[in-house]
């Protein structure tokens, strides 16, 4: 009879930040998860103070005047950076989730390969997309407050 | 439900949010560069857009998508986080009761703050 063995996860959540041999990949893989905690997080409190504009212009105004400081200017750029690479980023693991850009099977022959490296151009293309994101949002955020 | 189902939503929620989420962004953080959906012009926080926005029955629609998947999206993931770190079962039991509480009950916050916004008076 099949017993099914409790495996502890015995490096927790440190296990997430060292990546050891691992390549770029895998610090995509961290970035992925730190970002999509920092746009819930975000979101969480968005849903709230959105909420706000039901109660009328008077409130809206108050409550818009509360976040416009620097900080939470700089902290809502930062979201939009995340979404932004969190997107990207997302698209790339759907594609792979669908067999695309993993290569196709060959036998293993000594050297051994591994799909990572037809996985690595659509990383990079993915990475550099996401740049082109964030700089169009830095541009958008200098050019409104000149 | 089992998880993989649950994992296809998740997936599924993703393209939703990727469509939405991108349109929201557009409008909130490229305002300058492309000038969408922002009717009175200056800033898409300003009280004319927002109500301009808000009493359209499109955006009504949309931001009650977005909000029911960025919702499922989220949390799910955290879920998985927190479930991947081996808790015991009364403690995973636990993380998936206040997640989806936690969930409906801004879901239900959300959606109404939409409809209740989309019958908000018209500017003088």
């Amino acid at each position: 009879m099949l017993t099914q063995k409790h495996r502890s996860n015995h490096l927790g959540i440190w296990g997430w930040l060292g990546g050891g041999r691992w390549g770029f990949e895998r610090y995509l893989y961290i970035l992925h998860r730190v970002t999509g905690l920092g746009v819930l997080a975000y979101f969480v409190l968005h849903i709230g103070v959105t909420s706000m504009r039901t109660l009328g212009p008077s409130v809206w105004a108050r409550t818009m005047a509360q976040v416009e400081a620097p900080i939470f200017v700089l902290g809502e750029y930062l979201v939009f950076v995340a979404f932004g690479f969190h997107a990207v980023n997302g698209i790339r693991l759907v594609l792979l989730e669908l067999g695309i850009s993993v290569g196709k099977p060959f036998e293993p022959v000594y050297p051994y390969r591994t799909s990572v490296h037809h996985q690595r151009p659509l990383a990079i293309a993915a990475m550099l997309l996401a740049v082109v994101v964030a700089a169009l949002g830095g541009v958008n955020l200098l050019s409104l407050h000149q | 439900m089992r998880d993989r189902t649950l994992w296809t939503w998740h997936i599924a929620a993703g393209v939703v949010i990727l469509v939405f989420l991108g349109l929201h962004m557009a409008i909130m953080h490229m305002s300058n560069l492309l000038g969408l959906f922002n009717p009175a012009g200056g800033r898409p926080v300003e009280w004319a857009n927002v109500l301009a926005r808000s009493q359209s029955v499109f955006f009504m629609v949309t931001y009650i998508v977005l909000l029911g998947a960025a919702l499922f999206h989220g949390f799910y993931g955290l879920r998985n986080i927190l479930v991947e770190l081996s808790p015991p079962p009364w403690l995973k039991t636990t993380v998936n009761a206040v997640l989806l509480i936690g969930g409906l009950g801004l879901f239900a916050l959300g959606t109404w703050a939409a409809i209740a916004a989309n019958h908000l008076p018209h500017a003088a």
